[in-house]
């Protein structure tokens, strides 16, 4: 019996395409960090540019502008405190490779943080800000959020960091 | 049409032409975001305006359109045009590679998170392409017809991607004169291939519809 929609290529085409949709995103059956929980933050492509190692810890850079988030630990979610968030961006004091756009804070006991900065203004055709982690505990993560929108007055991100 | 009409419709080409092109230049003279660049920003992100802004009379030039001038005179314009964009490509890359080298090899080796990064890394090898072909073009020993239609095909590369790359990005420009600018970029690169590659051949006699190279011509009569 000759049927034309259904024959050994067209079951091993469809097969295939359906065991590697399920091993990729959102379904995820080859992602290991799904096993175990929540799975930690992935770099951002372009995230560690123009960073300067150990910005210094500050008060504020600025005002009129909120850069804020949480970190949390890999697998459990449990809000980590005292970790070192490293912040810089484009503002109107200027590029991202200005010290006055380098400053570092602390996280608080429930994981979270925050940073008054100047306006964020776009850089190479985006508005974006720079986070980093890089000490070394957990796994180094560098984030590259982008506003929706040049006139925002603050921007959020999340780390969830995955020991080392 | 009397001498002074046409003379007046010649004006107004003109004056219309120096709107679109110089117009968004101005615009993003008075960007506040200047205030917060430093120069070799500056000077980098106008060279990629200037060139978008060039893309409009290109074609335009070597069609031979603009009224007041005879071809030859156009086509001579169209090579000088033709080095300013080199000569604006480099600028422009050379400008953001010294404000952030970083973002730039992003761009450059296609890893930037920037879509539009891609796009413009594309227009800068069609131009660069462009100018090795017309640099080569007599050594390679190209015929007017290969040379026609790989030159045009780049022409029309670079033109969507630089459109498309200048549309994504928020900067300096405004938004209502970029918009203007790059439809009136690809307006004028359609309608002076549709009318030269088709409409011309398709309504031509056989023997007449080719356009003459005047470089060709100047060759092979020894002028």
């Amino acid at each position: 019996m000759k049927s034309p929609f259904y024959n050994r290529r067209s079951f091993l085409v469809s097969a295939g395409l359906a065991s590697a949709l399920t091993a990729l995103e959102p379904v995820g059956l080859l992602s290991p960090a799904k096993a175990s929980g929540l799975a930690p933050t992935r770099s951002m492509r372009g995230g560690s540019n123009n960073y300067r190692p150990n910005a210094p810890m500050v008060d504020r850079l600025g005002s009129g502008f909120w850069v804020s988030g949480t970190v949390r630990r890999a697998g459990d979610g449990a809000p980590l405190k005292g970790v070192r968030i490293q912040i810089w961006a484009a503002t109107t004091l200027g590029g991202e490779r200005e010290p006055r756009n380098h400053g570092s804070v602390l996280t608080a006991a429930d994981g979270s943080f925050r940073l008054e900065m100047e306006q964020i203004v776009p850089n190479f055709g985006q508005p974006h800000a720079h986070l980093a982690y890089d000490d070394g505990v957990y796994d180094t993560v560098f984030l590259r959020p982008v506003m929706p929108s040049a006139s925002d007055t603050s921007v959020s991100t999340e780390f969830v960091l995955a020991p080392v | 049409m009397t001498r002074s009409a046409r003379r007046a419709v010649a004006i107004a080409i003109w004056v219309a032409l120096a709107i679109v092109m110089i117009g968004p230049v101005l615009i993003a003279v008075n960007s506040p975001y200047l205030a917060y660049r430093d120069t070799a920003y500056i000077i980098g992100g106008f060279a990629g305006i200037i060139g978008l802004s060039l893309l409009l009379i290109q074609p335009l030039l070597a069609a031979g359109y603009l009224p007041g001038a005879e071809l030859t005179t156009e086509r001579k314009w169209h090579r000088w045009v033709g080095s300013a964009i080199v000569a604006c490509v480099f600028l422009h890359v050379g400008g953001l590679y010294i404000t952030s080298p970083p973002d730039t090899l992003d761009a450059l080796l296609l890893v930037a998170p920037t879509a539009f990064s891609v796009y413009g890394v594309l227009a800068m090898w069609g131009i660069a392409l462009t100018a090795a072909l017309v640099i080569l073009r007599h050594r390679l020993g190209l015929r007017y017809a290969t040379w026609r239609l790989v030159h045009n095909g780049l022409a029309a590369i670079v033109v969507a991607a630089t459109v498309t790359h200048a549309l994504q990005i928020e900067g300096a420009m405004g938004i209502v004169s970029k918009w203007g600018l790059c439809l009136a970029v690809i307006a004028a690169t359609g309608a002076t291939l549709i009318d030269l590659r088709l409409i011309r051949p398709l309504f031509a006699r056989k023997d007449d519809w080719r356009q003459p190279d005047p470089e060709d011509r100047k060759q092979k009569t020894g002028e």
